[in-house]
């Protein structure tokens, strides 16, 4: 900036000062604004874990009860279809549950606590669609002459096995999640919370 | 002068003096010269308008009768969406306007994608009207999202799991994308946080932009002079009053021709309003009279038919690339093919705007991007299949072949002379 007889330098100074304090709180107003969408604290306390009587989940079943807004499956195993799941390895993504999509304690074979009972969210990690059950193997499924049994999402068409593992290249690129849960007695399923909580 | 007409004139004279009310008349309409070789595709400018006052004045009425409450009332059902039943059953009138609203919102894309055509066939886009074409591209854009937030409002199935497939697509942008989709919606899930600030978005804060961008696209045009058929410019040409020689004054020659677009536009909107609402599921989805169920989605789930183009190209992006899931990649597909048209004047460079003088080449490339870009709608509304995917994704090619290739195909073809003057068949 130069000054001469037609530039007053403190005046040009002052009004630089001045857009530049106005620019800041225009910024800092926005810090508000884009806050307030957010989840408010209303919806952060929302998710009280949830308490299930699976003792009527006859094997081959499966129940949904809604946590957090989302539906959790339930689903009592059947000897043969548990004894089918470690022969799908190589046709799965991550069939060893490496990525972070369970509690330490569902890392296993089956992913779950107990071997028989699957304790999974059923959102599919594409999109989000709720993918619907296919327990009928073969080609009574509708899918394929091979398929083993599982779950299939109509959205995108991505397909799970009976622990919830995500197939090989399917628009879904990770398992179904498996949420925080722990039983209170043989019966009484709690989903939300685990014992380290 | 009799007394009436000198009070109205004083009267005229004294807002004159406070407000440009007679020069804005004559600037947009008296006075605004257009080239008098319009045609058939030069209604649905003026429809869109139509159809946007349409949407509003529909639009407000519906909001005096709805509620953006996702809670269940006494009979367990969603609050909202028994709120769009009441406006169905008990509201005087209440299905007509709401079905005036519905039958709006595809009857908006309908004209708007015919009138983009039209910008494509004559070469409307090119220098000096780039900006118009841009304003017009946010136009499009505004308008995908004003649909897009308000089908979540009457809380049905599809409402529901459109606006989580949508949502969650956000989640894809690597670092930031699940905190994104987070604060987008508002809560963890879609839900009622997320049906009031789409209520908002929907009532509020998109209309004011698009009205806004109508705005700016009408002057920037007025600013040029609207292009033609012919694809040269009329300017070019005048009388010694400066007027071009090939112009007629908007109003009445263009204010007349475009009333009878406006009265075959509403026979036909009026048949569908009255007689096919939901369009055989096209406009209005079946699902849809389900209220939404946050435990189950529906077997097959596809957008309203004017997504299902950019839909089918994001299901087509089946690979992951560079260590990025493919999920990813649909995204970014589908955001460029609907933002790649605003590249549209700087990747032309034939010597020639309108499809009349363009050589094989040119027309060849348009023929086969709007084949695939109807395949593409076609697909979106059908479930996903190994062989549909294949066709989807050489459909998707040739889709970005036409913009990408442009700069090579347009300068090579072989093109005719431009007249000197308009041409009338």
């Amino acid at each position: 900036m130069s000054c001469d007889d037609t530039v007053d330098c403190n005046r040009r100074r002052l009004l630089v000062a001045t857009a530049t304090a106005g620019g800041v709180a225009g910024v800092a107003v926005a810090v508000p604004f884009v806050a307030s969408m957010l989840p408010s604290e209303r919806a952060k306390a929302a998710g009280a874990p949830v308490e299930v009587d699976i003792s009527r989940l006859a094997p081959g079943e499966m129940m949904t009860v809604e946590w957090r807004g989302k539906p959790v499956w339930i689903i009592n195993r059947t000897k043969e279809q548990l004894e089918s799941l470690p022969k799908l390895d190589p046709l799965l993504a991550d069939p060893n549950s490496e990525r972070n999509m369970q509690p330490p304690y569902a890392k296993n074979g089956t992913r779950s606590i107990k071997p028989e009972i699957l304790v999974t969210v059923g959102i599919c990690t594409h999109l989000g669609c709720s993918p619907s059950e296919k327990f009928k193997t073969g080609a009574a499924s509708g899918i394929d002459a091979n398929w083993p049994g599982g779950f299939f999402c109509a959205c995108h068409g991505s397909t799970f096995d009976l622990a919830g593992r995500v197939y090989k290249s399917k628009p879904a690129p990770d398992n179904l999640e498996i949420p925080p849960h722990m039983y209170l007695g043989d019966a009484k399923l709690v989903i939300g919370e685990d014992k380290k909580a | 002068m009799s007394k009436v007409t000198a009070l109205l004139q004083g009267t005229l004279n004294w807002v004159d003096a406070r407000f440009p009310l007679t020069s804005n008349w004559k600037a947009h309409l008296a006075e605004y010269y257009a080239p008098k070789n319009f045609n058939f595709w030069y209604f649905f400018g003026s429809l869109a308008m139509l159809v946007l006052v349409i949407q509003i004045v529909t639009g407000i009425l519906l909001t005096m009768h709805f509620k953006p409450d996702a809670s269940l009332n006494a009979s367990g059902v969603p609050v909202a969406f028994a709120s769009v039943e009441y406006i169905m059953r008990d509201v005087p009138w209440g299905w007509l306007i709401r079905y005036m609203h519905s039958t709006g919102a595809s009857a908006f894309f309908v004209v708007v994608y015919l009138h983009m055509f039209r910008g494509m066939l004559y070469g409307s886009y090119r220098k000096p009207r780039e900006l118009i074409w841009i304003f017009g591209m946010l136009i499009f854009l505004a308008l995908m999202a004003e649909a897009f937030f308000g089908y979540l409002l009457p809380w049905g199935q599809m409402s529901f799991w459109g606006a989580q497939v949508i949502v969650n697509m956000f989640s894809a942008i690597p670092l930031i994308g699940s905190d994104l989709s987070i604060w987008l919606r508002g809560d963890y899930v879609v839900g009622d946080a997320t049906l009031n600030r789409f209520f908002a978005f929907h009532v509020v804060a998109v209309p004011l932009v698009l009205l806004g961008l109508v705005a700016a696209h009408i002057i920037a045009l007025h600013e040029v002079g609207s292009n033609n058929p012919d694809g040269i410019e009329i300017k070019k040409k005048k009388d010694a009053n400066g007027i071009p020689l090939d112009g007629i004054p908007f109003h009445p020659y263009y204010s007349v021709k475009d009333i009878v677009g406006v009265i075959v536009f509403l026979m036909v909107f009026s048949i569908i309003v009255f007689f096919m609402p939901e369009f055989g599921g096209y406009f209005m989805e079946y699902n849809n009279f389900f209220p939404a169920d946050p435990l189950v989605t529906p077997p097959h789930i596809a957008p309203l038919w004017y997504f299902t183009p950019y839909y089918s190209i994001l299901r087509a992006v089946t690979y992951p690339l560079f260590g990025i899931e493919a999920k990813f990649w649909g995204v970014l597909a589908m955001g460029a093919a609907t933002l790649i048209f605003v590249l549209l004047p700087w990747l032309d460079r034939s010597p020639v705007k309108s499809i009349r003088y363009r050589g094989p080449l040119f027309k060849g490339f348009l023929t086969a991007f709007i084949i695939s870009f109807l395949i593409l709608g076609y697909l979106g509304m059908l479930a996903p299949t190994p062989a549909r995917t294949i066709v989807a994704q050489i459909c998707s090619v040739i889709y970005f072949a036409f913009f990408l290739l442009m700069p090579i195909y347009s300068s090579l073809d072989k093109c005719q002379p431009e007249p000197d003057r308009v041409t009338s068949k």
